[in-house]
């Protein structure tokens, strides 16, 4: 039996409109953009999130990280509650739980080198490390991504856009964290790059035990390399279970419609 | 000190601006010259040779009595009687200009205001003080000023800008009404009372006109943050759990120095001109100081002594003009959509 590292129980995430005053007796408008979606995951396992624009994929993954408030519901974390833990525990649960983005250039800033791009989330976690040992971790993990470690001054808009992940990707790996969220992290490269990424990942996984939580609205890539599936629908579960069984025997027919939205390769053979 | 790419682009867009360039020069010129003003103006000596000795009366005080002379005080060197004892045993260096902003000249032909001479090369004001050692002090003291209160309202605006752009909400709204209040506090009489209470001197008119000039920068710095809080790198900065202040100054601070350059030779000139206002409505600087503004109003004074008005409007616009042509030609070099030849 694996260790479960993260359950989700019951989660909601309401978005409040932006209108400021409200009479006592008006009830405020807002969005339910997670609606009571509750999953488990486990160590080395890789959960996928699929839904279409909008079904509040990334609002669940940014409430797990505690980067927006909760309405309701409870996330454990290795056991422990993460909505009761203020500012300073947070600090270090955010060492074992990373994210990569959507967009790989937009997520780097253009002013500062890779170098320190990946440095950061060392130099903020762990203020007192030496600066060559930290650029000795930069240039093994830059390794370990597949990029040339003498890049290392060069600017994020010098790299293509797969570079530029990889450097997320890295960028996430250096605390060695269990988790990494991966919102999107492939959707706005290339289908040839998509597949160099999402190997990467998955090797990465295996060497270093890690547990992912894969965020998509491609079915083919979360088919590819998700043990589960969560499946999304205006913010609520409407199937969760294998990623074999869910693909092969859809019971929902929003999943049904999902699957059958992907295309293939080659018609003929259907 | 390398420059990036960017910045070398910048600097070269900066330089090919003929007329912004060269106010710069023109300017970093003269204030370099005005920061020399001891050594340009002085009534005292550059350079004394007495006795084999050598002399320098404008760093170190020598009594009378160092000279021969009768008294224990500081020697007068536009005394005749200690020129004489000098000039007997040695030799001394003259400034090119022989007078401070505050030396009273006891020996004019005309009665003051004396018109320009080969004395006098602007003539003298009123109180028979030269012109053009009034100017050059002038002329260096609104130039600090300017720059020091430009430099600690950018401090502090910058700060407060950066503060409620990048926390929004509630501090937002709040620090918004707040500076609505306070800038409809009137400067002006702020001072009127102040000059009532206190001798207004050089940091008490800074302190007072800090008290409102930072209210510029805060909309700049505001709106760049408020717009590069959620761009994608900083979300990431935050989910990596750096801290808040440090997401402000590394990753937002440079999106904002752009706006916050551009906006500096223009609220140093603004600086400049508020200062001289104050000395012409005679809330400035203590009377006696050399100021534009006070010359100004001598201008105003003395109609019939026209070098005075035309002194001071000249040195003022000139000044004023290249800090605008500097401002024009950065603001270009800066902006991004500006394609140049």
């Amino acid at each position: 039996m694996k260790n479960k590292i993260l359950s989700v129980h019951n989660i909601k995430v309401h978005f409040f409109s932006n209108k400021q005053f409200y009479f006592p007796w008006q009830k405020r408008e807002f969005i339910k953009a997670v609606d009571d979606v509750s999953f488990d995951l486990f160590e080395g396992e890789t959960l996928g999130i699929v839904g279409e624009t909008g079904c509040g994929k990334s609002s669940l993954a940014r409430a797990i990280i505690k980067m927006i408030p909760i309405a309701s519901g409870k996330i454990m974390w290795m056991g422990e509650d993460l909505s009761a833990y203020n500012k300073t525990k947070m600090q270090k649960i955010r060492r074992e739980i990373q994210m990569i983005f959507q967009d790989p250039l937009a997520s780097l800033n253009p002013r500062m080198n890779i170098g320190e791009i990946i440095a950061e989330p060392l130099r903020t976690h762990y203020p007192k490390i030496a600066k060559n040992i930290i650029k000795d971790q930069v240039k093994e993990m830059m390794k370990k991504v597949g990029l040339l470690p003498n890049l290392i001054n060069r600017y994020p808009h010098e790299f293509s856009g797969g570079q530029c992940q990889r450097i997320g990707i890295a960028r996430a790996l250096i605390l060695k964290p269990k988790l990494i969220i991966c919102d999107e992290p492939v959707s706005a490269l290339d289908v040839s790059i998509q597949a160099q990424v999402i190997n990467l990942l998955k090797d990465l996984q295996k060497d270093l035990k890690l547990s992912l939580i894969f965020i998509t609205h491609d079915l083919s890539i979360a088919k590819h390399i998700a043990d589960n599936i969560l499946v999304l629908y205006f913010g609520k579960t409407v199937e969760m279970g294998l990623s074999k069984e869910l693909f092969n025997n859809p019971r929902h027919s929003y999943t049904k419609k999902l699957i059958s939205s992907v295309p293939i390769p080659e018609p003929r053979l259907r | 000190m390398t420059l990036s790419p960017l910045n070398k682009r910048r600097l070269d867009n900066f330089k090919s601006n003929k007329r912004g360039w060269y106010s710069f020069l023109i300017f970093t010129l003269l204030f370099l010259a005005s920061i020399f003003a001891d050594f340009l103006a002085n009534e005292k000596p550059l350079l004394i040779k007495y006795e084999n000795q050598i002399y320098l009366p404008i760093i170190n005080k020598y009594a009378e009595t160092t000279f021969g002379g009768d008294f224990e005080t500081e020697a007068d060197y536009r005394d005749p009687y200690v020129k004489n004892l000098i000039n007997n045993n040695g030799w001394m260096i003259w400034p090119i200009i022989p007078y401070s902003y505050d030396t009273i000249i006891r020996d004019l032909a005309v009665p003051a205001p004396a018109p320009p001479s080969k004395k006098n090369w602007l003539g003298t004001d009123d109180q028979a003080r030269d012109v053009l050692a009034r100017l050059i002090y002038g002329f260096r003291i609104s130039i600090l000023f300017g720059f020091t209160l430009t430099f600690f309202s950018m401090l502090i605006g910058v700060s407060a800008g950066a503060i409620q752009g990048y926390f929004g909400g509630k501090i937002d709204l709040f620090f918004q009404r707040f500076m609505e209040i306070w800038s409809a506090i009137p400067t002006l009489y702020v001072l009127i009372i102040l000059a009532s209470i206190v001798q207004p001197n050089f940091w008490w008119l800074l302190a007072i006109l800090l008290l409102f000039s930072w209210m510029g920068y805060v909309g700049v710095v505001r709106a760049e943050f408020l717009r590069a809080r959620n761009l994608d790198y900083v979300r990431a900065a935050r989910a990596l759990g750096v801290s808040n202040y440090k997401i402000m100054f590394r990753h937002l601070l440079p999106n904002a120095t752009v706006a916050t350059i551009t906006f500096l030779p223009f609220s140093l000139s603004a600086s400049v001109t508020a200062l001289s206002g104050l000395d012409f409505l005679g809330f400035g600087l203590p009377p006696g100081s050399a100021s534009l503004g006070e010359m100004v109003n001598q201008g105003r004074n003395n109609l019939q002594a026209p070098w005075l008005g035309l002194t001071s409007f000249f040195t003022l616009g000139l000044m004023l003009g290249l800090l605008v042509f500097v401002g024009e030609a950065i603001r270009d070099a800066l902006d991004p959509r500006k394609t140049f030849v």
